[in-house]
């Protein structure tokens, strides 16, 4: 491999591997300019021009160069969407003593629900997954992706993520615009049609949320539900992490069911530690946590369901009064 | 003993990620010091002996805390093997973008934060790339796009670390860090003879050795002129 990149020229280089761009940018490998020889050429050049403050030797950058190659080629490949089932398999209480059952499977499509006192381990149970646990956390719990002991891959590449994670806050530092900030996370996720992802992006955020913003908006002074709509969106679409776990997302602003049903149809696993009930009647079971281990599973009944309807009218009833306060309407 | 060096920008979260590794190590019956490089001042120190580790202090004055790093690292290491520790961690501020303190065959830890900025990965010099791991902070005031995004950028400069999430307030990725200084940092008895990943700067240029005045002819040594055309 590193033979065969090394002879490339820059130009046909950059047609196989685009985001071989990054690379040479973070490294300030100048190219412009010299796409017509070849890449062992312009990293010898690129490091005899930066002299002394040249931070690795020619060959060097070529390894490393190779290396983000393999790992883009890995993310594009599409074992991502193999991930069909998560195990968790027991450990043990705060206190040491063994945790009650033998193995709970979550299949792809499905949504569990993690409940518990504040303290009991939930946002653990949640850590033991995005870590693909081997016995190797506080919990002793270990976590099987296809009932089988997962690449450890999934641990530490930062392109090859598992889970994808909503939490709490959801606010943004950058100085960018919505479709700014939207174009270059689809780049980073190596999106082809980056125009197209990045209006769907834009639409289900503004149908999740009742106020509505424009691409043109700086995400710096989005308000907290347009926020919140936009990352749901934009994880919904754009990340190709199998499991997305939520931890107590914060859900004033946004229509919760529609917001749940968006992440699902991605047919990926979603877990959510959550005590709201609409959140947790959406789910087709729930963990009970408690002394930091997992007591019971408990499947939501109909009757449940029942109470989901009542919810679900309230919820959007309280989302018509919002907006049209919002709009200075009469409510009455 | 084990010896890690932990670097990275300046309220990065180096203090707070160590802490909470260091509690994780404890829980599963690590002795472990810390040693505090910084320039002129640091109030650190204060912050491990208050979670009980042990800690010594150095402080470069007018000297660059990296160059002072490497001047010391010998003794730091006699000194944490005689006090009998698993695991010494050095942590130093990385103040000027360019100096590294990582050592060859020596775990290697580069902590960034969220905050500082996309294009932060490509300024950092030779203590991102040429680190081990790589420990992004403060993700739980930003977004999982901007995380992401973050994170791929480190990813481009330095492919081969392993990238971990760690948030210094709550501890979250701390234990799973912590592990691996447990599995991936080796035994050391004495750094003579060991040499560091990247050269510092070359600086001693007359500034360096207390100038103050002003003009090319108090410029001595190694001087670099800025291209003004
Ligand atoms: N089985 C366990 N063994 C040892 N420690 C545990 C276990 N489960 C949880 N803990 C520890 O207990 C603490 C509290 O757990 P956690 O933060 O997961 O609670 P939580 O349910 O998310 O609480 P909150 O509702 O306040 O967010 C953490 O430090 C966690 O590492
Ligand atoms: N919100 C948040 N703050 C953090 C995190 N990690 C560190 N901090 C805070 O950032 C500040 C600087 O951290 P410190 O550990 O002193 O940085 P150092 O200079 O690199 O050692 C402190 O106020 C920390 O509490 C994090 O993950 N999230
Ligand atoms: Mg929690
Ligand atoms: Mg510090
Ligand atoms: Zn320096
Ligand atoms: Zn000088």
């Amino acid at each position: 491999m590193i033979n065969e990149i090394s002879s490339h020229t820059v130009n046909s280089l950059l047609e196989k591997y685009p985001f071989a761009a990054t690379f040479f940018d973070g490294h300030h490998v100048q190219t412009e300019g010299r796409e017509e020889g070849t890449v062992q050429t312009l990293l010898a050049r690129s490091v005899a021009e930066a002299g002394e403050d040249a931070i690795t030797t020619a060959d060097e950058l070529l390894e490393q160069l190779t290396e983000h190659i393999n790992q883009m080629l890995l993310f594009l490949a599409d074992d991502l969407d193999t991930v069909r089932s998560l195990s968790i398999l027991p450990g043990t209480h705060k206190d040491g003593s063994p945790e009650g059952f033998s193995n709970i499977t979550i299949n792809s499509g499905e949504t569990i629900c993690i409940v518990g006192p504040t303290g009991s381990g939930k946002s653990r149970l949640l850590g033991d997954i995005e870590w693909v646990a081997q016995g190797d956390t506080p919990t002793g719990r270990h976590v099987l992706l296809n009932q089988q002991v997962p690449d450890r891959k999934w641990r530490f590449s930062p392109t090859h993520k598992l889970v994808a994670q909503l939490s709490q806050n959801m606010n943004f530092v950058m100085d960018l615009t919505v479709r700014e900030f939207l174009e270059m996370h689809a780049e980073s996720r190596l999106i082809d049609n980056v125009g197209d992802v990045v209006m769907r992006i834009m639409d289900q955020a503004n149908d999740l949320t009742g106020e509505s913003f424009a691409p043109t908006t700086p995400i710096t002074s989005l308000s907290g539900g347009q926020s919140r709509a936009l990352m749901i969106a934009d994880t919904a679409i754009l990340s190709r992490s199998p499991i997305v776990l939520i931890d107590e997302i914060e859900n004033a602003g946004i229509d919760r069911r529609k917001a749940l049903g968006l992440l699902l149809s991605e047919d990926k696993i979603v877990l959510m530690a959550t005590h709201d009930p609409v959140l947790a009647l959406m789910g087709g079971r729930r963990l009970i946590i408690a002394n930091g281990g997992i007591e019971a599973v408990i499947e939501t009944t109909d009757t449940e369901r029942g109470i989901l309807e009542e919810l679900a009218v309230m919820d959007r009833r309280m989302m018509d009064l919002r907006n049209r306060l919002r709009r200075g309407e009469r409510l009455g | 003993m084990k010896l890690v060096t932990v670097c990275g920008p300046p309220s990065s979260g180096k203090t707070a990620v160590i802490l909470k590794s260091l509690d994780a190590l404890r829980s599963r019956g690590r002795k472990a010091g810390v040693v505090k490089f910084d320039c002129l001042s640091t109030e650190d120190d204060v912050l491990y002996e208050k979670a009980g580790i042990p800690v010594k202090k150095g402080l470069s004055g007018p000297l660059c805390p990296d160059h002072y790093f490497v001047s010391n690292v010998e003794e730091i290491v006699q000194w944490g093997r005689s006090e009998g520790f698993d695991l010494l961690v050095s942590e130093s501020a990385g103040l000027c973008n360019r100096c590294s303190p990582h050592i060859k065959d020596v775990l290697a830890v580069c902590v960034v934060d969220n905050l500082s900025g996309v294009t932060t990965p490509k300024k950092i010099g030779p203590m991102l790339k040429m680190s081990d791991i790589v420990v992004i902070t403060k993700g739980d005031i930003v977004s999982q796009a901007e995380r992401e995004v973050f994170a791929s950028r480190v990813a481009a400069v330095n492919p081969k670390a392993a990238v971990l999430h760690v948030n210094g307030l709550t501890g979250q990725g701390a234990f799973e860090l912590s592990s691996l200084f447990d599995d991936d940092a080796k035994e050391v008895e004495s750094l003579i003879g060991a040499k560091l990943r990247f050269t510092m700067p070359s600086a001693l240029c007359s500034y360096c050795l207390g100038e103050t005045r002003i003009g090319e002819s108090y410029q001595m040594g190694n001087v670099r002129k800025m291209k003004m055309d």
